[in-house]
């Protein structure tokens, strides 16, 4: 390490990186030693009241998480009790935790899933079903996201990287969406997803000429998240695109001849001299958009609020709508926190997955 | 802002030399160099012209008419207004006078941003009551207009399906409405018979949609104490409202949560819907549009009929030194004049009966008249508390999970629960 790159004089490198760090330290690496803090206190962002240290108690309500079982409602002879169609009746557990000294431990605590087993419903009870909503949903975003469209923008970039008049035209069409606003990109998507008289349910409706019915893609609880990441995945896929590009130009053309003199094929040029040489190129391209995946708020903002039914939280949406919809500073910071703790030790997993196993 | 306070103060020791060299200098100098005082006026109505146009005449014939004040404005979207009178609360540098959304009044009244309004009584002694903002008994803001929500439909609509016209007197029944929805929804000639407006997410909600609850006889908050929601927001008034909301979706009665904003705005005169929940805002182009448009009174459920009240309003920063100056601004503004022309110029509903005879559109037999009626019999404003902000995101939430088919009694507990666990964090929010 003595030998390492970054310690050896190189004065004007350091002199040169120093307005960035300035900036990164000021506005990512200070904030996030504040959120460490707030979230350990009551901090609200209007009010009068003096901040208290609390201490892990807002992580303690967050995390709060338990295994409840429930007991199917019997009669005075002690069956059970079904309903027409058979299904066993189970108290509320909410009318229960509010009355039953048993349950007192899970007043306000709400159902996030449960299952049957035998004779007795398993639930599973969160204090904040709000935040594990959430980061299930984005745990989902990322886990198709960030292979999909790292896949697609290198089907791209190996469209675009042909010697062919006009691919320029084509390299920037695929890269035009990037440019252009998320916000705007969202609200124009909104329309598009419209479950009257949308771009898309017209588009489905003529050619399969009205054999798909509309669908009310953000209306939809079941559809509204697939639907934010396709739209997602389209509007960022050709930043991808350009990184998965400058990868593949640094390949030298004389391997592709060898390659091509040993009598390769197609496939087997893309897997022993495209993929090899784009190692590097990869383990940015995924670190990347695991990152922003994780970041998604905007489209949630613009497209759906959330909704519907909470099908569309997610972990940064959730931070702003409690820091500042709901003024509690402390909630918004915690949520940031556990997202800075997941994503850098995600982030740890993939460094030490791709690691350059020859050193 | 700290330059602001700066330059006052400088101004100060400038009037003060000045003073004693007129002193000094016998009559050289006599009164005429008084100079004004700065003050500051923050608005929520950037992008509105004929708005703009309006608040401006009124500070320039404010600055006009004394030599003490000057006042200067500065105009925000209405979207970013609350975040950066928060973010300038939180730098220290708050303007003299702000304007302040009704509801979110006693928040900021609580926080310290605003300070009680020095106002004479007389003054506003005829105010439409959703126009004078108090908290804990005392004026805070007061407004120059109100707003309305009616049940925008047409005559031709209710003579076609044999329903009576509501009066004030005697409003629909909650069994009248709910049969009229199925019957226009029956005859299939109406995309949906009712139009609630789903598509404007944010304060819509709880101040369209809560006087509902209201009517039925539940509420946000036990307004008695502002400490507690059980029992209010999850009793069996509640619930029965909830079932009701829940059905007017399922039943294909209203468009839900997904409703395209552009349908919102123009679904009611293209004739896509039988009838609309919609505000004295946007009557207007509905007048231009129909000649037999109605705007009828909120149906009773049980509990009165019920419609939101407060709008935005005028007050005092809590910061200001000069909250004398700050207060005379505002009781120059609250005349029947400048009611009269905000009134005029936008469609909103002036706060005085004086200044209703003045408008075209408000005065006795105008056409929107019914409104001023609205707001003055029906209007309730929304709970007086400082942790109004989040019971309105939570009671929002709810409403738009319950449209979706969420458990109701679930949900409306759960939004219970957040409330009172809110409250508790801020310890009351004030109130003993």
């Amino acid at each position: 390490m003595a030998d390492s790159k970054l310690t050896r004089s190189n004065r004007t490198g350091w002199l040169m990186s120093l307005p960035g760090f300035t900036l990164v330290a000021l506005f990512i690496i200070v904030p996030f030693f504040f959120a460490f803090g707030l979230s350990m206190t009551n901090q609200r962002l209007v009010s009068p009241n003096p901040t208290k240290y609390v201490g892990l108690e807002n992580y303690r309500q967050m995390l709060d998480i338990a295994l409840v079982t429930l007991q199917p409602e019997r009669d005075a002879s002690g069956t059970v009790i079904r309903d027409d169609e058979g299904t066993i009746q189970y108290p509320r557990l909410r009318r229960l935790s509010r009355s039953d000294p048993a349950f007192e431990r899970y007043k306000g605590m709400r159902e996030w899933f449960g299952w049957q087993s035998g004779e007795s419903h398993k639930a599973v009870v969160v204090r904040d079903p709000l935040f594990w909503i959430a980061l299930r949903n984005t745990l989902l975003f990322v886990l198709v996201v960030a292979p999909v469209q790292g896949g697609i923008a290198l089907g791209l970039a190996l469209l675009v990287n042909q010697k062919l008049r006009g691919i320029n035209a084509f390299r920037t069409i695929y890269f035009m969406p990037v440019v252009v606003s998320i916000v705007v990109v969202s609200l124009l998507w909104r329309f598009i997803y419209d479950g009257n008289d949308g771009l898309l349910n017209n588009l489905l409706d003529t050619l399969s000429f009205g054999a798909i019915p509309g669908v009310d893609w953000l209306g939809n609880p079941s559809t509204a998240l697939g639907a934010i990441m396709a739209m997602s995945i389209w509007q960022a896929v050709g930043f991808h695109m350009v990184i998965w590009l400058s990868g593949l130009q640094t390949i030298s053309p004389t391997l592709y001849e060898a390659a091509d003199i040993e009598g390769a094929s197609k496939w087997q040029a893309f897997r022993y001299v495209t993929w090899p040489g784009l190692r590097n190129t990869a383990v940015l391209v995924i670190i990347v958009i695991t990152m922003q995946a994780f970041a998604l708020f905007a489209q949630i903002d613009v497209m759906t609020n959330g909704g519907p039914l909470d099908s569309t939280q997610s972990l940064v949406f959730q931070a702003v709508e409690r820091g500042y919809g709901k003024q509690d500073i402390s909630g918004g910071s915690v949520i940031s926190v556990v997202l800075f703790v997941l994503v850098l030790a995600i982030s740890l997993v993939q460094r030490w997955l791709t690691r350059d196993r020859q050193n | 802002m700290r330059q602001k306070h700066h330059k006052s103060r400088t101004q100060a020791i400038v009037k003060q030399a000045l003073t004693a060299a007129a002193i000094a200098g016998g009559t050289l100098f006599t009164g005429s160099v008084q100079a004004a005082t700065d003050l500051s006026l923050w608005y929520h109505g950037a992008g509105n012209e004929v708005e703009s146009n309006i608040i401006n005449q009124i500070i320039s014939d404010f600055n006009a008419s004394q030599s003490d004040w000057t006042v200067s404005i500065q105009s925000f979207p209405q979207e970013s207004y609350n975040d950066s009178v928060v973010a300038a609360a939180l730098a220290g540098s708050l303007p003299d006078i702000l304007d302040v959304d009704g509801p979110v009044m006693p928040n900021w009244a609580w926080a310290g941003y605003l300070q009680p309004l020095p106002i004479s009584e007389e003054q506003i002694a005829d105010f439409l009551p959703g126009t004078l903002g108090f908290w804990n008994d005392e004026l805070y803001s007061v407004g120059l207009w109100d707003a309305a929500v009616a049940l925008v439909t047409r005559q031709s609509i209710l003579d076609e399906f044999g329903l009576r016209k509501p009066t004030l007197a005697e409003p629909w029944t909650a069994d009248e409405f709910n049969d009229a929805l199925a019957a226009i929804k029956e005859s299939g000639k109406y995309e949906y018979p009712l139009d609630l407006g789903m598509a404007w997410t944010g304060e819509w909600y709880p101040y369209a949609f809560s006087p509902f609850l209201q009517s039925f006889g539940g509420d946000l908050i036990d307004r008695d104490t502002y400490r507690s929601a059980e029992g209010v927001l999850n009793g069996e008034a509640a619930l029965a409202f909830g079932e009701w909301w829940q059905g007017l979706f399922k039943n294909d009665l209203a468009p839900g949560t997904s409703q395209d904003p552009a349908d919102r705005d123009s679904g009611f005169l293209e004739g896509k819907y039988a009838m609309a929940w919609n505000g004295n805002w946007a009557a207007v182009p509905m007048l231009d549009t129909f000649d037999d448009v109605l705007f009828l009174p909120a149906p009773d459920f049980g509990k009165g009929p019920v419609i939101g009240a407060a709008s935005w309003q005028f007050g005092i920063s809590g910061d200001t030194e000069h909250a004398d100056g700050a207060a005379s601004f505002i009781e120059f503004a609250v005349n029947d004049k400048y009611l009269a022309a905000f009134s005029d110029g936008i469609g909103l509903i002036p706060s005085t009966p004086g200044a209703a005879a003045l408008t075209t559109k408000y005065a006795e037999g105008g056409p929107m008249a019914v409104f001023y009626e609205l707001s003055e019999q029906q209007g309730r404003v929304r709970p007086v508390t400082p942790g109004y902000v989040v019971q309105a995101k939570v009671f929002e939430k709810a409403l738009a999970d319950i449209a979706n088919g969420a458990d109701v009694a679930d949900t409306l507990d759960s939004a219970v629960d957040e409330i009172e666990i809110d409250i508790k964090r801020n310890e009351g929010y004030g109130h003993d």
